[in-house]
């Protein structure tokens, strides 16, 4: 192949498959809200679809759900991620914190939620070792916690897998913003540590990670598989009434699931524009905060709260995989004993032999998937270095897109599309599908450590008379190893992750770890649920844990990469 | 003039601005100093002969080597060699590896090994081939980089303020062994620094920039 030619077009492919499906789908979800079906024999336009909608009597309680759900867990985690960053960075327990962080990035949101609604159930692992000494309770109480009618614990799911994204994104985020100066002069002025990094650091902070903040309060307001886990059943979140209405076999229903899509995204986009309008109060209040000298009183108390509250996210996952694992081993386990009477290896006999297929299924996929978007994303970096290209801002923003919109917009649309174009469901279209969420992130993970390399490298090796390719081959990426097999793993977590593309696009067909283990929510059965969920993990924890592993021992003789 | 270094009217832009104009013929064994204080843009020009000018500057000018105009060549074409302040040898090679990667290709693995070693010898490296360029002090570093490059059988060499983060004992050592090395081989040298000790110790033409 001619490398010359073909390079250059790598970066229009990508944004084809990152973008493409979003536009097919949200055209494929705009024709049948009004009424266009030809498959179905309904010919538009027509608004009865979006009357249906509007007769539903749970609407109003769903669209709040997104709403609140989408509010309150991007605020709660944003304010724990800032607070803890601005008292601790820097300090011990926070590097503990960063060490976690990966294992708890790569935790997939199912398996998340499984484990922390085994946690804080009325029957629950907390309720089990507090009983019946402290509550005194030999029955589980009659409690709605777990799929409460506010959403509460649902939110609490979500914001116990944010904080750590979050996390993330602001250390990266920190590097560029000079934060320990301005903190220590901020100090020397006598402000307390955190009152001077919100005044000093915190704008700077907040205009570099914006783009994923977005994308947390979309995801949040649009999200399927935590949602069925720990969100309410009479009504259901929007997103997840959508899902059922697509699942009908009455053709006709889907009319209404499209018009209930089409709303979920102009909610989402109204929550963008509120944020947006939020920000600016804040910004002026700041601004006032700043100008009136305060030096900050409550720092100790606050900077202590923010730090038990991101323990509390951390212990809850870490916690909830520790009792997916008991439940997967446990035999006989009564109420209110803290432990089962005994451990077995039965479980996983009996459900062992349909996760290896299902575990299958997902690694095929996922593989497939992660390996297209790093050679998509090597040749955009690669395009962009040698033809000298550089992508602006907004650029940036096409990144985000296909995380902005939310998937249940676009992806029930996509499946109506596919099907009125008679294009079979399955593997293959799952795949495009997982693509689309899948680029962005290993793009944005490879990204930085691929533009930071030292380029007088390949000038040295250019005057060494290596070709281009020779470059790219032979110098470039062994350098780039490890953040080249980190970017890996995140492409392969985010599909091992995916459920509603799984879901919708292979017309219930494809059978991977995590639909499988959120079809048994419903269920109940624990035991099953405690060895599919370990499953999953371990499908997205395995990948990081060998980013680690295999440049630690390719490289074991090279100092010089081992902290690169 | 047939053999050498020739820059024909180079001027190098940024945003219509000029930075900078050559117009000088580096005979084999000669050197030329361009001297300036930072920021005035002498990496451009370095940048501009191995071909690797970032799009934001332009360049007009042309820039012979040998006889041959190598103005539009692809910078794995030029047969420039260039040595920059820091050695840059390549952290996932071993020393020996490192050499391998600029020996020009051909002869058998024993011959290349034994060319290797010889390369090692004459800067005092003999037996360093399987170490770690991460374990090498700042002189034996530098000692590999300039051998790395040699054997490339570059046609010119550059030298980008190469001795700046040596400590002033290693600095004459290596300073001597760069030009010595160059001179044996009869290599037009262009050298861009803002140390006078450094435009001293190559003793020949200096060009001053801006200041």
């Amino acid at each position: 192949m001619n490398r010359r030619r073909f390079l250059p077009i790598l970066p229009i492919l990508t944004l084809l498959a990152m973008l493409g499906p979003v536009v097919a789908g949200l055209w494929g979800t705009l024709l049948p809200a009004f009424g266009h079906l030809p498959a179905a024999g309904l010919t538009g336009p027509s608004l009865d679809p979006f009357r249906d909608l509007f007769d539903w009597a749970g609407l109003p309680r769903a669209m709040f759900l997104s709403i609140s759900t989408g509010l309150l867990a991007t605020s709660i985690s944003l304010a724990i991620v800032m607070l803890i960053t601005a008292g601790w960075s820097g300090t011990k327990p926070f590097r503990a914190l960063e060490r976690l962080l990966s294992p708890l990035l790569s935790v997939p949101h199912a398996a998340a939620a499984f484990g922390l609604a085994f946690l804080i159930a009325p029957s629950g692992w907390v309720s089990r070792l507090l009983s019946p000494v402290v509550t005194g309770w030999d029955r589980p109480p009659d409690l709605l916690i777990v799929q409460d009618t506010w959403g509460l614990t649902m939110t609490a799911g979500l914001i116990v897998k944010e904080v750590p994204f979050l996390l993330l994104i602001t250390l990266a985020a920190l590097g560029q913003a000079d934060a320990q100066r301005s903190v220590a002069i901020s100090q020397a002025l006598g402000y307390g540590r955190v009152t001077g990094w919100l005044k000093t650091v915190f704008p700077r902070v907040y205009a570099q990670i914006r783009p994923p903040i977005y994308v947390v309060l979309a995801y949040s307001m649009s999200v399927v598989d935590v949602a069925v886990i720990l969100g309410p059943n009479t009504p259901p979140s929007l997103s997840v009434q959508i899902v059922k209405w697509m699942s009908d076999p009455d053709l006709a229903m889907r009319l209404e699931g499209a018009a209930g899509a089409l709303l979920q995204l102009g909610l989402v986009i109204g929550a963008l524009v509120f944020w947006r309008f939020g920000e600016f109060a804040i910004g002026r209040l700041g601004a006032r905060w700043i100008a009136s000298g305060a030096r900050g009183k409550l720092d100790g108390v606050v900077a202590v709260g923010a730090l038990a509250a991101g323990t509390i996210c951390a212990l809850s996952v870490l916690l909830g995989l520790v009792v997916l694992t008991i439940w997967s081993f446990a035999g006989f386990w009564g109420f209110p004993d803290a432990f089962p009477d005994a451990f077995t290896w039965r479980n996983w006999m009996r459900f062992g032999p349909g996760t290896l297929e299902a575990l299958g299924e997902t690694a095929l996929i996922a593989i497939t998937v992660a390996l297209v978007a790093l050679i998509l994303t090597i040749g955009c970096l690669e395009a962009e270095y040698r033809f000298g290209l550089s992508f602006s801002q907004r650029a940036v923003w096409l990144l985000y897109l296909p995380l902005l919109i939310p998937q249940t917009a676009f992806l029930p649309g996509l499946q109506t599309l596919m099907l009125s174009l008679g294009a079979d469901v399955g593997r293959i279209p799952v795949m495009l599908a997982h693509l689309v969420f899948v680029l962005p992130y290993v793009f944005l993970s490879l990204a930085d450590p691929f533009r930071a390399w030292d380029s007088r490298m390949g000038t040295i090796a250019a005057a060494l008379r290596a070709s281009p390719n020779g470059v790219l081959w032979r110098v470039r990426l062994p350098m780039l190893l490890r953040p080249i097999l980190t970017a890996l793993a995140v492409g392969l977590a985010v599909s091992v992750g995916q459920y509603l593309a799984t879901l919708l696009i292979g017309g219930g067909r494809v059978a991977t770890l995590t639909t499988e283990a959120v079809a048994l929510a419903s269920g109940g059965d624990r035991r099953a649920i405690g060895v599919y969920g370990l499953m999953q993990t371990g499908a997205a924890l395995v990948p990081f844990a060998l980013a680690l592993l295999i440049p630690a021992v390719v490289w074991r003789n090279r100092k010089g990469l081992r902290h690169g | 003039m047939d053999k050498g270094l020739a820059l024909r009217d180079v001027t190098i832009t940024k945003g219509g601005v000029p930075l900078l104009s050559v117009n000088h013929d580096i005979a084999p064994g000669e050197v030329l100093t361009v001297m300036g204080p930072s920021g005035v843009g002498k990496s451009t020009l370095l940048a501009f002969i191995t071909g690797t000018l970032a799009p934001d500057f332009t360049a007009t000018g042309e820039v012979w080597l040998d006889g041959d105009n190598i103005t539009h060549a692809a910078p794995h074409q030029r047969r420039v060699g260039i040595l920059f302040q820091d050695d840059l040898l390549f952290p996932h090679l071993s020393v020996g590896a490192n050499l391998a990667f600029g020996l020009q290709p051909g002869g058998s693995a024993t011959e290349r090994k034994a060319k290797i070693e010889e390369a090692l010898n004459e800067v005092g490296l003999g037996g360093f081939a399987d170490r770690d360029p991460a374990t090498l002090s700042g002189g034996q570093k530098a000692r590999v980089a300039l051998m790395r490059m040699l054997l490339s059988e570059p046609c010119g060499l550059l030298l980008d303020e190469p001795f700046s983060r040596l400590d002033a004992a290693l600095r004459a050592q290596v300073r001597d062994m760069v030009f010595d090395r160059a001179r044996a081989r009869q290599l037009p040298v262009l050298m861009v620094t803002h140390d006078a000790d450094d435009a001293q110790a190559a003793g020949e033409v200096i060009v001053t920039l801006g200041g």
